[in-house]
């Protein structure tokens, strides 16, 4: 009886000792590491505070029923059910800005991709064309852009007049549910301003000798792109593709400015995010906003996750 | 197979900046050419104008006397091995190799064995699968040469192939292309800033300089009978002393000569200068005696440093009028740092330029028995 007393009090203290000096290192690891988490807290505000505490709120709100006045009401899976089988608009959307991703990302990738070889032929003020080309990417977010694109393509527009001239008339671009699309997606093209300079970089960061070697075998300038460029730049080009997709998914301003908001005419310029946001604000329906929300958070996921798979056959990289 | 190469007057502008002075070179069939000189020299460029990657500005390039000025790059029958090797980081050995027979459109039958071949030429048959990344310097040096092997050229050129490799691998590569010239006897030309490479590897060595041709020949002939002092500092490892000199007395039989503060007789007559002239007096490190008393006494040197290179033990002195002297002995020499030694040298193996660079010594008298070279080749192998 007496041993086993003595055993469990050297038992206690050992345990004693061990959690003190387990403090001992916490309290010196939180003193080493102390500073580098004060610079680090206004991110971390920001994160918590700003962006994952609302995206899971977000989460909770989307299996309730929320209208901002009263306390949301849960629903289950109510408004995912609703989605999935009685909304037609969701379907609408979903297929207008699955639309607007497949044309838009491939164009606006080319267009970047051969405006990109244009100035590295050794272009002189290239700094200059580069950041005019640049420009419009700062611009063609903005409202101001957008409200411009409507003058442009309207009926009495500036393309039309254009048009004129060749004796063609043309119809009211936005105003046309047959149309009004493209010119999202030619916005959207005209904004090729930032893959173009990924792309550049890219170009110039391939090695002239391999195009010169290339040239000794006889390999034209189209085979030199497609055996050489093309494939040293996968990498570079998987990484647009990924970015402008999921910029192309979220896409919002220029449906909003120029249907008015409406996702018009016949809902041809309905995004997901604006009729997300027409539920959201519109109809003060959070709830079901939220399940949107959400949905196209796994969609794009989906799709990133996709591009990293399929990335292994056919993005080249050099190390 | 061999084919011969004609430089005529060739020269290179860019833009008012000329930077090939009308160039004169023939290159025999079969020869192997080094193009040597420092950074900027145009070496470089001249190989590149011969790939038909740069334009030729002036004067005319032939190949097997017909003219290639206008004619692409592709059509001269040329492959060129590049420093960065210029390997195709996304294909496999196999299709690097392949690359340049199949842009010509031969068929997957007749590309296999070439590519078999070249890869069993130059020892890479089991890395034939494998991407650049997984190979080592060594290994995709190989490659790059493959590349140049299967479209069967009729001239190899290399752009300083060897300067990324370490220097162990270096001289292995060395000596497995020159091996490849004696398999293969075509025409290369090989450009390198490395004078020892072009010593070990030429039959003919160019050295060139701002864009001119300062001498051409074997190499030996080069390290014995530099024809100016260029020359004569570039070929030959370590450096040819140059000592500030002037000349006393020049007769039918011998000429005297004040070299650094201590005059000495020469038993041969200067081709040029006259009495008073301020000349260089040259002599290579591996020249000069200070172990025993042989030929003319040169000066009473000051040792300042001693390297002992196992092979050999280098000096680097300095003469009584405070002129630097490097000094090879042969073997392992006993030489405190900070003593006074004599040196000698055999005037049979000394040179003389006057002030503007010429050589004016009586050389082709007076290097024939030149051995030279033993300690710089063992210099050489120790660093």
């Amino acid at each position: 009886m007496n041993t086993a007393t003595h055993a469990s009090a050297a038992d206690i203290a050992v345990e004693r000792h061990q959690s003190v000096r387990a403090r001992g290192r916490l309290a010196r690891l939180w003193a080493s590491n102390a500073p580098g988490y004060l610079f680090l807290l206004p991110w971390l505000l920001g994160f918590f505070g700003l962006t994952l505490g609302p995206a899971l709120v977000s989460l909770y709100l989307s299996f309730t029923d929320f209208d901002l006045i009263r306390a949301p009401q849960w629903t289950g899976a109510a408004n995912y059910v609703r989605i999935a089988t009685a909304d037609p608009k969701f379907a609408a959307a979903m297929q207008v800005t699955l639309t607007y991703v497949v044309l838009s990302v491939p164009f606006k990738l080319t267009f970047a991709l051969l405006v990109a070889i244009a100035l590295n032929r050794g272009v002189k003020g290239l700094t200059f064309y580069r950041a005019i080309f640049y420009l419009p990417s700062l611009l063609g977010g903005s409202v101001a852009i957008a409200v411009l694109w409507r003058q442009l393509f309207a009926g009495d527009g500036l393309v039309n007049a254009a048009l004129s001239q060749f004796g063609i008339e043309g119809p009211s671009w936005i105003s046309h549910p047959n149309y009004s699309i493209y010119t999202l997606v030619a916005l959207s093209v005209w904004q090729f301003g930032s893959p173009m300079i990924i792309f550049l970089a890219g170009l110039r960061q391939i090695p002239t000798d391999m195009y010169e070697a290339a040239s000794l075998d006889g390999a034209s300038k189209f085979r030199q792109f497609y055996k050489i460029t093309l494939p040293l730049l996968t990498p570079v080009i998987f990484f647009n593709a990924v970015v402008q997709t999921i910029d192309a998914f979220k896409a919002f301003t220029p449906a909003f400015i120029i249907s008015g908001g409406t996702g018009g005419p016949i809902n041809s310029t309905l995004f997901y995010t604006l009729y997300l946001y027409q539920e959201a604000f519109g109809n003060f329906r959070m709830g079901y906003a939220s399940a949107l929300a959400w949905i196209l958070v796994v969609i794009i996921a989906i799709f990133t996750a996709f591009s990293f798979l399929t990335s292994r056959y056919w993005v080249h990289y050099d190390d | 197979m061999s084919t011969s190469v004609v430089l005529e007057k060739v020269e290179k502008r860019y833009g008012t900046v000329d930077v090939i002075h009308g160039i004169d070179l023939n290159i025999e069939p079969g020869e192997f050419v080094v193009f040597v000189g420092p950074s900027g020299c145009g070496k470089s460029t001249l190989l590149r104008m011969i790939a038909g990657l740069e334009e030729i500005s002036g004067g005319a390039l032939l190949l097997d006397r017909e003219r290639m000025n206008e004619v692409a790059s592709a059509k001269r029958g040329i492959a060129m091995v590049f420093q960065s090797y210029a390997l195709y980081p996304h294909m496999s050995v196999y299709k690097n190799l392949a690359f340049g027979l199949e842009t010509a459109g031969y068929k997957k039958a007749e590309i296999e064995p070439r590519v078999r071949r070249a890869a069993q030429i130059l020892q890479i048959e089991k890395l034939l699968e494998r991407k650049p990344k997984q190979l080592s310097g060594g290994q995709r040096q190989r490659v790059a040469i493959g590349r140049a092997i299967v479209r069967e050229p009729r001239i190899f050129l290399f752009d300083e192939p060897l300067s990324n490799l370490d220097a162990e691998l270096r001289v292995q590569m060395r000596v497995e292309i020159s091996r490849l010239h004696r398999k293969l006897g075509n025409t290369m030309i090989y450009v390198t800033h490395d004078q020892v490479e072009a010593m070990t590897m030429a039959d003919k060595i160019v050295v060139l300089n701002a864009g001119r041709i300062e001498q051409v020949g074997a190499p030996l002939e080069l390290y014995n009978n530099p024809v100016n002092r260029f020359v004569a500092g570039f070929i030959g490892s370590p450096k040819m002393n140059f000592l500030d000199a002037r000349i006393e007395e020049i007769s039918a039989n011998h000429t005297d000569l004040c070299v650094g503060g201590n005059k000495m007789r020469l038993p041969w007559q200067l081709k040029g200068g006259t009495k008073e002239d301020k000349v260089a007096f040259g002599i290579r490190p591996e020249h000069l005696v200070a172990d025993r008393e042989a030929g003319i006494a040169l000066a009473t040197v000051n040792v300042d440093l001693v390297e002992n290179l196992g092979g050999a033990t280098m000096l680097y002195t300095t003469t009584p009028d405070g002129q630097q002297l490097t000094v090879a002995l042969d073997g392992q020499q006993n030489v405190e740092h900070g003593a006074n030694i004599k040196v000698y040298f055999d005037p049979a193996r000394c040179h003389v330029f006057s002030a503007d660079g010429v050589a004016i010594q009586a050389h082709e008298e007076h290097a024939a028995a030149n051995g030279g070279g033993s300690v710089s080749d063992r210099y050489h192998a120790a660093s």
